[in-house]
């Protein structure tokens, strides 16, 4: 099971709480991870990645394991520790506007 | 008063259905996480979202962009809500950039009505400076087949055939900024008005100058008259009296704010030209605030009943048509959408 951090606006969308947990087959990556999320929570559909290009919505960022990896390639694989389920992968509204 | 409902999104409209009063419609939408559509058919006591996959029909085309250089057109927000006057299942939805949609499930699946963002003109369209946005929807509630919009900075548009086919109407606009006389596109429409007994006659809020057209567009006359400044947002039509309209001025283009730090609804009840102030219950000194475009309604009661929201987070109403208001909300974030609905 990969964790996956939600930020508040997604929670109240998605009627959950802080964190989910997904099942993604291997390999672990972002667009694997996200696939699940958009999979279970239908309601999030767009709201991470634009719907028609999968691109990252500019302000949203993803972390993990204390690294940004908003930049990364979607299919590269996430560390080890959010594959196993140790650490989460979160997503965050990024700082801006204030 | 009830919840915050969606706190931390921006929401831009809530409509609710004429023809079934406990279905309402929520516009939602953020810098982070797009655009999210909700309906509620209690009355506004519960929400579910609905669908939010706002396509363009391809070909995608290309519109202005402030520096008058093409660019692609990309979805951003619904701006606007307007449901059907008869079926409960059926709304159009107003978007940024520029387009109409429509749903006939409702809200299960948004379809362009794509004859409007493919008209020939729109290539010249470009953003105003909230962006380019669809504001307007009023569905004719005389003629079923026909379609005012409004869309900053294009125009005004009218559709006779349900939305397939829209011919600009923005003859007698004059815009600083554009050369072209008589220029088919390229006006800072702010809003349009309509009363439900005369809809052949049309009220504009344009970025400068109020107008009013009898033609159901055909032609557009300035009634902009006394008014202290003819820049504002919203435009609203007394309930019982077509010719009554309400406008609340602001400064100027740059400065979006009540002139003078009084908040002041100007009131005619000669369908233009001739303008009141009306004060009574507004403040009148050290007030800085805007009305936003959807942020004015009226009611539909004996004696009929205006409101307006603040960018200082107020919701005024009044009783009396306008002649006296009261604070009926403060301290809300900025108000960007106020209805009224009526209930049997």
């Amino acid at each position: 099971m990969i964790r996956v951090i939600l930020p508040v606006h997604l929670r109240t969308l998605a009627n959950v709480g802080k964190e989910v947990t997904v099942d993604v087959a291997p390999p672990v990556t972002q667009r694997s991870v996200l696939d699940a999320v958009e999979r279970d929570y239908p309601m999030l559909l767009g709201t991470m990645r634009d719907r028609r290009t999968g691109k990252r919505r500019p302000l949203v960022r993803f972390f993990a394991c204390e690294e940004d990896l908003s930049n990364d390639s979607p299919d590269a694989l996430l560390p080890d520790r959010v594959a196993k389920g140790e650490e989460p992968f979160m997503v965050v509204g990024a700082m801006a506007g204030g | 008063m009830s919840g915050p409902h969606f706190p931390g999104w921006e929401v831009y409209h809530v409509n609710g259905s004429p023809a079934d009063p406990d279905r309402i419609w929520a516009s939602a939408s953020g810098g982070w996480f797009g655009q999210v559509i909700h309906r509620s058919d209690d009355g506004g006591t519960s929400w579910q979202q609905v669908d939010h996959d706002f396509a363009y029909e391809p070909p995608v085309g290309e519109h202005l962009w402030y520096d008058g250089t093409p660019r692609p057109w990309e979805f951003k927000r619904i701006w606007h809500l307007e449901p059907s006057r008869t079926d409960p299942d059926v709304v159009y939805a107003g978007a940024e950039d520029a387009a109409l949609y429509k749903s006939t499930d409702g809200g299960q699946k948004w379809v362009e009505l794509a004859g409007l963002r493919t008209h020939a003109s729109a290539p010249k369209w470009q953003p105003g400076a909230g962006g380019m946005c669809l504001h307007t929807i009023i569905l004719d509630p005389v003629n079923p087949d026909r379609i005012f919009v409004a869309i900053s900075a294009a125009g005004a548009f009218r559709s006779d055939d349900g939305g397939v086919s829209w011919q600009p109407i923005n003859r007698g606009l004059v815009s600083e900024g554009i050369a072209e006389s008589g220029a088919e596109v390229g006006h800072c429409v702010h809003r349009l008005a309509q009363h439900p007994t005369r809809p052949d006659t049309l009220f504009m809020q344009k970025h400068w100058d109020v107008l009013r057209t009898d033609d159901a567009g055909d032609n557009w006359r300035e009634v902009s008259g006394d008014l202290p400044t003819d820049f504002g947002f919203p435009i609203a039509v007394h309930a019982h009296e077509p010719e009554t309209i309400y406008v609340v001025p602001i400064t100027s283009d740059s400065l979006h704010y009540v002139m003078d730090g009084k908040l002041r609804v100007y009131r005619s009840r000669t369908g233009g030209d001739q303008w009141e102030p009306l004060t009574a219950g507004l403040p009148q000194e050290n007030c800085y605030v805007n009305v936003l475009r959807d942020a004015m309604a009226v009611d539909t009661l004996e004696s009929c009943g205006i409101y307006f929201g603040t960018s200082g987070g107020q919701v005024y109403g009044s009783a009396d048509s306008g002649d006296t208001w009261q604070a009926l909300v403060r301290d809300l974030p900025p108000v960007l959408s106020v209805e009224v609905q009526v209930l049997p």
